[in-house]
């Protein structure tokens, strides 16, 4: 752009140059209105509801009329003596279902299956996408009737025929369940990315590899591994934010249960007390509260993330200059 | 390391990629593998490398028989086409790597790196990564690999067909010399007919799976055994012919219409043998513009090359090609007259396409 300077000095570069920001905005208008009409205004209400008390009790559709508590409903919160606990159980379910399923098992069956008969490897994959791709009350009834007590549950059944004792399962080791059953929805994510990954290293590199000396584990350490690095960052990133923010497999699953709040998360809780509260008692103004700590940790979660990994050296500078 | 192949096929699927492929090579020798594209020459060198397995056939490296054998158990140091440097290490690590994977010592690691990045005229660069070097550069780190573990068997596959003219020019000197000094075993890709005739000491051509001759360069040249071979092998190509031979008076004319030619006793006597038509290849070295030549033809394109022209000849419904110096000054759609050499001419079975003049 430097060499080729447009002729006819000053005016006409500055009209050009405001040509091609209009352009890039154009371009990118539709992704941003999307982001303004389903991230930020849903935001800006849940921020403005979280400082109000509404509830069933003192409902209005009317912003004027809504009481503006200042606080208090944070206070309330740090004070909650559960709140610390689903805190944990958050923290507790993220790590366990996100570094077991989401991205070990998922990195190990994109190289089991990446080292497999083509054909073979792709109906396996095939297989883990179910989970994925069934409704969530289906899915989630499955593994219920599968785990359920003496005499319905199926496990249970073969238990009593092989003479063994039976187990209430959901109830003994309902974290086991939880991260079992979510693990197994998140493992076709990171699946698909990293087969994809592992697929596009050239063929030439992979063999190169092996006639260098390598045995094929030590080509998945030494080659594949390093080369799917940015993946693996993507897949760690983004299904954190994806599990703090889902409940719906836990909501069908346990409900936050057995017991007070065994299993309750923190975005579960939001629900909970904004929209599901007991007697019909919702209390909108304190779930928002919830959401709004909740949508703040993801923020800071991302940027940490993008400092850690450096996803900025990931982005190339464009290729297409605009002139 | 002396290389068995007995009647290596290798499919996939039911594709050929390589059939009844026989060929022994000898300790320390540079060979070849010469054909157009798809003919099987990749296939052939990665089953060599332990990468496919053979389908049919038996390899062996010594006496060792290397079917069953692992890449990492065979010693083998490979070139690739595209290089495969690890985008992801420095040049030094690239090196390195089948040193780290011998657990070779460190400091005995950094002392051969250095040692051959030396001799491949890339000691400065050994902190880089593959991006951020040229194609030559890239070409010598790839080659500093394959022999830094000092392999019995260096396997290459179109290693300079990614660069220029003047480089590929050098590099075919640098590779012949290291692999003259080393001794090792080579087994080298091209379907570029000039890097095989200037840089092996025997070439195996291919085509289509199957292989068409096995031997030296000027073997190749001068006593083709099929057609195919006589075609590939020279640049520009051998002009084929169809033509009568018969004798009349003690003497063998070969004939066809517009071109009536004197063969010499040998070549002349083996073709007027043969029942039928035969293809008369002759080179275009061997065909002169003349005044005393006794075919007439027009000239009907002139591709100048610099030292000389190459020059496309019509008489009748054939088609010569020939070389002439590039002082003289031929215009297309010139009468000219032609003078062949034809103690020089090669005979093929139409039918079969081999050489009447030289058994297989
Ligand atoms: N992995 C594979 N699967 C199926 N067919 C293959 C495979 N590799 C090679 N082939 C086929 O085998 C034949 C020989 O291929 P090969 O790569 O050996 O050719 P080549 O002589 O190296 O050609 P080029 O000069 O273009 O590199 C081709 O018909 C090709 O399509
Ligand atoms: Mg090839």
């Amino acid at each position: 752009m430097s060499i080729l300077k447009p002729k006819g000095g000053q005016s006409q570069s500055s009209r050009n140059a405001l040509r091609s920001y209009l352009g890039a905005y154009g371009f990118m208008a539709p992704a941003g209105v999307l982001v303004i009409v389903f991230f930020l205004i849903p935001v800006a209400i849940v921020l403005y509801l979280s400082v109000t008390n509404l509830a069933s009790s003192n409902f209005t559709s009317d912003l004027a009329k809504m009481e503006f508590v200042g606080l208090r409903n944070y206070e309330t919160l740090l004070n909650d003596q559960f709140a610390r606990k689903i805190f944990f159980n958050t923290i507790f379910y993220v790590l366990f279902t996100l570094s077991i399923f989401n991205v070990s098992a998922a990195l190990i069956v994109s190289l089991l299956t990446t080292h497999i008969d083509r054909n073979a490897g792709f109906l396996f994959r095939a297989l883990w996408i179910l989970p994925r791709i069934t409704s969530p009350v289906v899915y989630i009834l499955i593994w219920k009737r599968m785990m359920a007590e003496a005499p319905f549950g199926i496990i249970n059944q073969f238990n009593e025929f092989l003479g063994q004792p039976t187990y209430n399962y959901v109830a003994t080791n309902p974290w086991v369940f939880v991260i079992v059953v979510n693990g197994f929805i998140g493992i076709s994510f990171g699946m698909i990315i990293f087969t994809s990954a592992i697929e596009s290293i050239p063929k030439d590199l992979l063999n190169a590899s092996l006639v260098d000396g390598s045995s094929k584990l030590q080509r998945i350490r030494y080659v594949i591994l390093p080369l799917i690095r940015w993946p693996l960052l993507f897949v760690v990133t983004y299904q954190t934010l994806s599990l703090l923010t889902s409940f719906v497999e836990i909501q069908l699953l346990t409900d936050g249960g057995p017991g007070l709040y065994r299993t309750e998360v923190w975005s579960l809780t939001a629900f909970h007390r904004a929209l599901s509260n007991y007697f019909g008692n919702a209390q909108w103004g304190y779930g928002s509260a919830f959401a709004v700590l909740l949508v703040l940790i993801g923020v800071v979660l991302a940027v940490v993330y993008m400092r850690v990994f450096r996803f900025d050296e990931l982005i190339a500078e464009p290729r297409v200059e605009v002139l | 390391m002396r290389i068995t192949i007995d009647n290596l096929t290798k499919k996939f699927g039911d594709v050929v990629g390589v059939e009844d492929l026989t060929l022994h090579i000898d300790d320390g020798e540079f060979v070849a593998f010469l054909g157009p594209s798809g003919c099987g020459k990749t296939t052939t060198l990665l089953t060599l490398a332990g990468i496919y397995k053979p389908t049919e056939g038996q390899i062996r490296f010594g006496e060792r028989v290397v079917n069953q054998v692992q890449p990492k158990d065979r010693n083998i140091g490979m070139v690739f086409q595209s290089y495969a440097l690890y985008p992801h290490m420095t040049v030094f690590q690239n090196i390195a790597y089948p040193l780290k994977l011998k657990k070779v010592a460190k400091n005995i690691q950094r002392e051969r790196v250095q040692q051959v990045a030396n001799v491949m005229g890339i000691g400065n660069l050994l902190d880089r990564r593959p991006g951020q070097l040229s194609g030559g550069q890239q070409q010598r780190v790839a080659l500093g690999r394959a022999l830094v573990k000092e392999p019995d068997v260096l396997l290459f596959d179109e290693p300079l067909s990614n660069l220029d003219a003047r480089l590929r020019l050098t590099m075919r000197g640098e590779i012949k010399h290291l692999q003259k000094d080393l001794g090792i075993t080579s087994i080298y890709v091209t379907h570029d007919q000039v890097e095989a005739m200037t840089m092996a000491d025997r070439i195996a051509v291919m085509n289509g799976g199957h292989l068409q001759a096995f031997d030296a360069p000027d073997e190749l040249y001068s006593r083709p055994k099929t057609q195919f071979v006589a075609g590939f092998v020279g640049n520009p190509p051998m002009n084929f012919v169809s033509v009568e031979v018969s004798r009349s008076n003690g003497r063998f004319i070969a004939e066809t219409d517009r071109l009536r030619l004197e063969v010499g006793g040998d070549r002349g006597g083996a073709a007027a043998g043969f029942a039928g038509a035969v293809v008369m290849g002759i080179r275009p070295e061997d065909i002169q513009i003349s005044g005393d030549g006794d075919i007439a033809g027009e000239i009907y394109v002139v591709e100048p090359l610099g030292r000389e022209d190459l020059i496309d000849v019509r008489v009748g419904p054939h088609s010569f090609l020939l070389l002439a110096g590039a002082e003289t000054q031929y215009r297309a759609g010139e009468e000219v007259k032609l003078a062949f050499d034809m103690d020089k001419v090669q005979f093929f079975d139409p039918q079969t396409e081999k050489s009447i003049l030289w058994q297989q």
